[in-house]
């Protein structure tokens, strides 16, 4: 759930073929799925790449440098969780040939770490006998060292590396302990394991056998089962009490957002006005003020207004991820996903969606059945992304008055949930109609293993929200201030008699009224057509556009309120509408980009832009009919 | 455990039968089960244990890959498995095994055969 817009990218860079004279090695970090993989591989290279207390969340391999004490560099390759080399589903297939040496883009390491839960050792151990038959130099490393402690597990690593025949390493990457161990095998010889007997890999039960007289030869004594976990379980797991106690955290997420956000978006919203009255108190009047003010500030200002209600989702988010309440959701969840035809594992994909659809279909890779996987990709564009958000709450904040309806529920807060409701509920109907069609499958079992809770450290939800608030910025200050300054000029031209037109008769406004005959059944007018244009670009910058365009609209320029303008020009049927459509519509390049690479071809992103614009117009002409 | 190999046809039935209730299963399917053992080999499933109950598990009835899956996580023939809580409405439900909990739907669930649950206190 961490980046839109590919920035993955921005962060990991390329593996470059290895020089002659650095002698820089490549090392590959590898391990059962949650057994800190990632964390390492942050803690090693310094980069943030996504982590959080569930199987599956790094679903390709990505590298990044460890700077060594002596001055050298090491290339540490961060893959997807492994059970066996015997993969089952696409995230597994990347590591298997990453290690193997059998992909193209990634050369063969020359080394692996290998990452196993020290508070399971016993069964992770398995994993051990096929890595250490690829005969490659390997540190083992037992992660997890704080948990081992506090619940009381012991394993004697001298007996266990000789065991194995390879040096071991007990660390825990989220407190940063025993990381020395670590870089000194990085910086020294690497050696080869030594050569021991290993068990038929082939064969499960004699790995299993071996993993166990390899562990109590290393006299590894396994923790007390955590004690909270089974509390926080019979909790969130009671049949009564665990939906009241989620519906009660969601219902308290979305009532904060109204209210202790509101005073945050005050203070932005004043910063911004009064800056930009500032600036048009300062500069003379010309058309460089009008697109400083009208375009940047008017148009990327509204959308900036938002961050601190999308960190407070994402602080939300960030909590359900590294807890380890995600999984037990998805269990819960398995039930509605198995009477439309998916499984349990869709479900992590389609809640990470909340955050954004690109991360969520490429997490998809860890469905093994290929048509599950494909109804996945095509549901998930219709859970409520953070980009649909900030239009919700505007219109939200728009046109539904604030009332208590019950002490701790607001009707803004009702509006909101109704809104993400509204989004799961057409995913779950068109997974049906996938499932029980062109899409139907056997069935694959239901595998999901359930991680013990942690406590969410401040450092990483921190991080979180740093990495939320440079992605939201981006997109403001790159995509959308690009779209705001286009409608600008289009907004300005053409010129007649040296003197810029009116809107309505400029580019933008011509564009706004050829559209607006077929947006008139939905309640819309030919300035909300603009908006919905831009919004193809991405969604939240109908936000930009609308600001931008009643900006440049209104006469009395220092007094413009945006919610106040949209209340002008859309009725509350028109207003609903709206939000249907925002809720339906596929109005996201990035996310076609990645259907398409995902599923390696046009068709699928295709179908689904066609599916999803049809019901979303179908949509919002009914409300609009119906509500009038 | 020995001593109680009284898994013969009938008398399996009828322990069978307060347990076929509790799970909601169609009382045919444990017949037809009953009567494809040929051998006196484990009749009960991972379904028919309640939460705090273990067994050993005796055989998985999957296709060999996903057989494979669930044995790497632990669910090995000879293996104590405990059954856990469930999602709310019974499926699925959370096994300890092997260190680890983990969820399977009740449709993998009594495909996994064991031996003669033992009883144990409920955590």
């Amino acid at each position: 759930m961490s980046d839109c817009n590919g920035c993955h990218a921005a962060t990991v860079l390329a593996l470059p073929e290895r020089k002659g004279a650095a002698p820089t090695a490549r090392v590959a970090v590898i391990g059962p799925p949650n057994s800190g993989k990632t964390t390492l591989f942050n803690r090693l290279t310094g980069l943030r790449q996504k982590v959080a207390n569930f199987p599956g969340v790094t679903v390709e391999q990505h590298t990044g440098v460890a700077q060594l004490a002596d001055g050298r560099e090491a290339w540490i390759i961060d893959l997807p969780g492994v059970y066996s080399l015997s993969p089952r589903s696409e995230d597994e297939q990347i590591a298997h040939d990453v290690l193997t040496g059998e992909r193209h883009d990634t050369p063969k390491p020359e080394a692996v770490l290998l990452v196993l839960d020290a508070t399971n050792l016993a069964r992770h151990l398995m994993l051990a006998a096929p890595i250490l038959s690829l005969g490659l130099p390997t540190l083992v490393i037992l992660n997890m060292a704080d948990d081992l402690r506090k619940r009381g597990g012991h394993v004697d690593l001298k007996a266990l590396a000789a065991q194995l025949g390879a040096p071991v390493a007990l660390i825990s990457a989220r407190q940063g302990e025993g990381l020395e161990q670590v870089f000194d095998f990085l910086a020294g010889a690497m050696p080869k394991p030594a050569l021991r007997e290993l068990p038929v890999l082939q064969d499960v039960p004699k790995c299993r056998e071996w993993a166990g007289r390899i562990g109590n030869q290393a006299r590894y004594r396994p923790p007390v089962p955590p004690k909270w976990t089974r509390r926080l379980d019979a909790l969130f797991l009671h049949p009564v009490a665990g939906p009241l106690v989620f519906a009660f955290v969601v219902i308290l997420v979305f009532q904060s957002i109204f209210t202790y956000a509101k005073p945050l978006m005050d203070g932005s919203d004043w910063l911004f006005d009064h800056s930009g009255h500032w600036v048009a108190t300062h500069m003379p009047e010309s058309l460089l003020r009008s697109l400083l003010i009208d375009g940047v500030w008017k148009g990327v200002g509204s959308v900036i207004k938002f961050l601190p209600q999308v960190l407070l989702l994402f602080l939300f988010i960030g909590i359900l991820e590294d807890s380890g309440y995600l999984a037990r959701a998805a269990m819960i969840a398995d039930r509605t996903m198995a009477k439309v035809g998916l499984q349990g594992k869709s479900f992590i994909p389609l809640l990470s969606a909340y955050a954004c659809a690109v991360p969520a279909i490429m997490s998809t890779r860890t469905i093994e059945n290929k048509r599950d996987r494909i109804a996945t990709i095509l549901i998930a564009p219709f859970m409520t992304c953070s980009a649909r958000f900030p239009v919700y709450t505007l219109i939200v904040l728009a046109f539904v008055p604030s009332r208590p309806l019950l002490p701790f529920l607001s009707s803004q807060t009702v509006a909101m949930i109704g809104l993400y409701a509204l989004g799961f509920v057409m995913a779950v109907i068109t997974a049906r109609v996938l499932k029980s069609s062109i899409l139907k499958s056997g069935r694959t079992p239901f595998l999901l293993e359930m991680p013990s809770y942690r406590w969410p450290t401040l450092q990483s939800l921190g991080l979180r929200l740093l990495d939320r608030s440079v992605v939201f910025l981006r997109r403001a200050g790159t995509v959308i201030l690009l779209v705001t300054v286009v409608l600008w000029v289009a907004a300005h031209v053409p010129f007649s008699h040296g003197k810029p037109p009116t809107l309505e008769n400029s580019l933008a406004g011509t564009v706004g009224r050829t559209i607006e005959p077929a947006i008139k059944p939905l309640g819309f007018n030919w300035k909300i057509g603009i908006g919905l244009i831009t919004s193809f670009a991405a969604r939240e910058t109908i936000i930009a556009t609308l600001g931008a365009i009643y900006g440049m609209d209104s006469a009395d320029e220092n007094n413009l309120n945006l919610q106040k303008a949209i209340h002008r020009d859309l009725t509350a049927g028109g207003a609903v509408a709206l939000l249907i459509f925002f809720a339906f519509a596929m109005q996201c390049i990035s996310t076609i980009a990645v259907v398409r690479r995902e599923t390696a071809g046009w068709k699928w992103p295709l179908v689904q832009f066609a599916y999803m614009s049809i019901v979303a117009y179908l949509g919002a002409f009914l409300a609009f009919h119906l509500i009038g | 455990m020995g001593g109680q190999k009284l898994l013969s046809g009938t008398k399996s039935r009828k322990l069978k039968g307060p347990i076929d209730k509790n799970f909601r299963r169609p009382h045919t399917e444990t017949v037809l089960q009953l009567s494809s053992n040929s051998q006196n080999e484990p009749t009960a499933t991972l379904m028919d244990l309640r939460r705090g109950d273990s067994a050993t598990l005796a055989s998985i009835e999957l296709p060999v890959d996903d057989a494979r899956r669930l044995m790497e996580l632990g669910f090995l023939p000879g293996t104590e498995i405990t059954a856990g809580r469930s999602a709310p409405g019974g499926d699925p439900r959370v096994f300890r095994v092997d260190g680890s909990e983990i969820a399977l739907r009740r449709e993998t669930a009594r495909l996994l055969k064991i031996r003669l649950p033992r009883k144990s206190k409920a955590s």
